[in-house]
C-alpha cells in the first residue's frame, strides 16, 4: 500500500525517492511557528498549583489529550482521570491527505499511550453516563467515577446510519467514499477516487446538514479530486458537481465568495440546499433533500459526508443545549468565551462536543483548551480568569495538489491572519500548501503534549 | 507561554525531525566551528579553493529544493504568490550557502591533513 501511494504521489510530482530529512526545512517550520502557535494563557506564571482535586476527562483524543497536557504541567497533587476506550490515536488533520494518496494510512495512525502525560490515569473504557447533578461519571463497564471538575472533550459521533441506505462497510465500494470515516476508510476512499480520475465521470460532492469537523474538507476533497481528474487527463470527460447544505460555500462569507470563484474558474458545478438524505449504491444513485422536494443525482464517485451530532451518552444527559439550533444534535451548552458548561461550573467542554459557532477543529483545541484548563487552574487557586476564547480556527483549505488557502478566522467571521501582509489567507500559495503537509502534524503533536 | 516561542519551535522541530534535529544542530555547530578553525589556520580565504567550492554550490542549492520538494509532496509548478518565490529563493540560498562552506571547508581539511600545502 505505502508502496502505491509512493509510486502515485512520483508519478504526479516526478520527484525521486528519499528519505525525510532536512534542516532546510527551516524556512517553512519557523513560519509555521506563529501558526499554531500563538500563546496560550494557561498557567503563565510558571509555578504548579497545589490540590487534592480530582479531575475526569472523558475522551482522549485531541482536545482531551491537550487539557490532560496543560493540567499535568499546571497542578500539583491533582488526581487526573482521561477516560476512553480506543487505544488508537487518529491524527485527524491528516485524513485529508490520506483521502488524496499525498501520504499513506500510517501517517494519522498512532496510540493514546504515547501522549499520555506522566501521572495521569487512563480507563480505557467509554462514558456511557453523565450525572453532573451527582458530580460523577458512569462506563458502559459500570464504573462509577466521582470528581470534583470534568471536562468534556468525547468528541463527535458520524451518523452514517441517517442517511438512508448508507453503511460504513460500503466506503471504498460502488464508488462511495468517505475520508472522515477512519485512516482506513480514508485510504480506501482514495482507492475510489483514484479509480474514477482514471475514468472520468459524474463526481457528486456535498456536506451534511449538521454541524461538523472541519468544514473546509469537503471542498478540499472537491477541489482535491478535480486536480486528479486534470492531472490524468479525465476533466474534459468528468461532471464535478458539489452540493451544499445551505445557500454558502462556507461559513465565513468571505471564504464562502473565494471559494465559489475558485469553482467557477475549474468549471466545478454548485447546487445550493441540497442534503443528501439516501443513497442506493447498486444503481448509483444519491437522493437529496431540496426546498423544491427530493431530487435523484447519478454518480460515478460519491463523496459522503454523514450527518454528525454528539454522542448519545451525552445527548442523554443535562449537559446539551436546551433550546436555539443545536438540540437535536446535542452539542454542549458551554460559554463560548469560557468553554465552561453554563448550569455546571465545575464542567467543561472542549473541541467537537463544544456547542460553540465555529470549530471542530485542531486548530481550536488548540486555543480552546488553554482557555479552558485556566479558568479551571484558577478556581482551584481561588482566583479569576480573564482568558477568552475568541473563536479563532484555522483551515489549510487545499485548492490543488500543491497549493492551499491558509484561512484562519473567529466567531465574528473575521479572517485573523498569522502572517498578515505576508501569507495572504485567500491567496492559493505553495507556502500554506508546505506547512500543510510538514509543519501541522509536528505542531499538533507537540500541543498534545502540551508543548505547543 | 508567551515568553518560550522558541522553545515552542524547538517542539515542533523535535517533532518534525526526531533524533535528526540534533544530529543537524551538531553538522551545523561542528561544521561552523571547523570553517572558522580553517579560516584562522590559513589566516584568510585561499580565493581558488572557494571559488572552486562556489561552482558548485548551485548543484547544494538545487539539491535543498529537491528535496524541500519531496518532504512537502510538491512539485515544481506549485508556487502561486511572491512569499512561494521568497521561501523557493530561501531554501534555494541555504542549500547553495550551507554546500560552499562545507565543499569548502572539508577541501581545506582534506588537505591539511594530507600535509599539503594550502591549495
Amino acid at each position: 500500500m505505502k508502496c502505491e501511494h509512493s509510486n502515485i504521489r512520483d508519478e504526479l510530482f516526478h520527484l525521486p525517492d528519499n528519505p525525510r530529512r532536512a534542516f532546510l526545512l527551516a524556512a517553512a517550520a519557523s513560519a509555521l511557528g506563529a501558526a499554531g502557535l500563538k500563546p496560550g494563557v494557561a498557567n503563565a506564571a510558571g509555578s504548579k498549583v497545589q490540590t487534592q482535586a480530582h479531575i475526569v476527562i472523558a475522551g482522549a483524543g485531541a482536545a482531551g489529550l491537550t487539557a490532560a497536557a496543560y493540567l499535568a504541567k499546571a497542578l500539583d497533587g491533582a488526581k487526573i482521570t482521561l477516560i476512553d476506550a480506543r487505544k488508537e490515536h487518529f491524527y485527524q488533520p491528516g485524513f485529508t491527505l490520506v483521502g488524496a494518496g499525498i501520504k499513506p494510512k500510517e501517517y494519522v495512525l498512532s496510540s493514546t499511550a504515547e501522549y499520555l502525560p506522566r501521572g495521569v490515569e487512563l480507563i480505557e473504557a467509554r462514558v456511557a453516563e453523565f450525572d453532573p447533578d451527582g458530580n460523577k461519571v458512569v462506563t458502559d463497564s459500570g464504573q462509577s467515577i466521582a470528581y470534583d471538575f470534568l471536562i468534556v472533550a468525547t468528541g463527535l459521533k458520524l451518523e452514517y446510519g441517517l442517511i438512508e441506505g448508507m453503511e460504513e462497510s460500503l466506503i471504498g465500494k460502488e464508488g462511495i467514499g468517505s475520508i472522515y470515516h477512519s485512516p482506513a476508510g480514508a485510504e480506501a476512499t482514495w482507492q475510489a477516487m483514484s479509480a474514477f480520475a482514471d475514468k472520468g465521470g459524474r463526481g457528486v460532492f456535498l456536506r451534511p446538514a449538521t454541524e461538523m469537523k472541519c468544514a473546509g474538507a469537503p471542498l478540499k476533497y472537491t477541489f482535491i479530486t478535480e486536480d486528479y481528474l486534470q492531472r490524468r487527463g479525465q476533466r474534459g470527460k468528468a461532471e464535478v458537481v458539489y452540493n451544499s447544505n445551505n445557500k454558502a460555500l462556507f461559513s465565513v462569507p468571505i471564504v464562502s465568495e473565494k471559494v465559489r470563484m475558485l469553482f467557477q474558474e475549474r468549471g466545478i458545478q454548485i447546487n445550493y440546499e441540497r442534503v443528501l438524505t439516501a443513497i442506493d449504491p447498486g444503481r448509483r444513485i444519491a437522493t437529496f433533500k431540496t426546498p423544491e422536494g427530493s431530487e435523484e443525482q447519478g454518480y460515478d464517485f460519491i463523496h459522503v459526508i454523514p450527518p454528525m451530532r454528539a454522542p448519545e451518552a451525552i445527548r442523554n444527559s443535562p449537559l446539551p443545549w436546551k433550546t436555539g439550533q443545536w438540540v437535536d444534535e446535542g452539542w454542549m451548552e458551554v460559554d463560548k468565551g469560557t468553554l465552561r458548561h453554563v448550569r455546571y461550573p465545575n464542567v467543561f467542554g472542549v473541541g467537537d462536543i463544544a456547542g460553540v459557532a465555529k470549530g471542530k477543529t485542531a486548530a481550536s483545541v488548540k486555543w480552546q483548551v488553554p482557555v479552558a484548563v485556566d479558568h479551571l487552574v484558577a478556581e482551584i487557586a481561588g482566583k479569576q480568569s480573564d482568558a477568552l476564547y475568541a473563536g479563532y480556527t484555522s483551515c489549510p483549505l487545499i485548492t490543488r495538489l500543491g497549493r492551499a488557502m491558509l484561512v484562519e478566522f473567529d466567531y465574528q467571521n473575521n479572517l485573523t491572519p498569522s502572517f498578515p501582509g505576508v501569507i495572504a489567507p485567500l491567496e492559493e500559495l505553495w507556502i500554506s500548501w508546505v506547512m500543510k503537509t510538514m509543519a501541522l502534524k509536528p505542531t499538533y503533536i507537540s500541543m498534545l503534549r502540551g508543548r505547543a | 507561554m508567551k515568553e518560550f516561542d522558541l522553545l515552542v519551535i524547538l517542539a515542533v522541530f523535535q517533532e518534525m525531525l526526531g533524533p535528526l534535529l540534533w544530529l543537524l544542530l551538531a553538522i551545523i555547530v561542528l561544521g561552523t566551528l571547523a570553517f572558522v578553525l580553517l579560516l584562522i589556520r590559513e589566516r584568510g580565504v585561499v580565493s581558488r579553493r572557494m571559488v572552486f567550492s562556489q561552482t558548485l554550490s548551485p548543484l547544494g542549492g538545487a539539491f535543498a529544493l529537491i528535496l524541500m520538494a519531496k518532504v512537502s509532496s510538491s512539485g515544481f509548478t506549485d508556487a502561486g504568490g511572491p512569499v512561494d518565490w521568497l521561501l523557493i529563493a530561501l531554501v534555494f540560498s541555504l542549500g547553495l550557502v550551507g554546500s560552499g562552506i562545507i565543499l569548502y571547508t572539508i577541501g581545506g581539511w582534506w588537505s591539511i591533513l594530507r600535509g599539503n600545502k594550502p591549495a
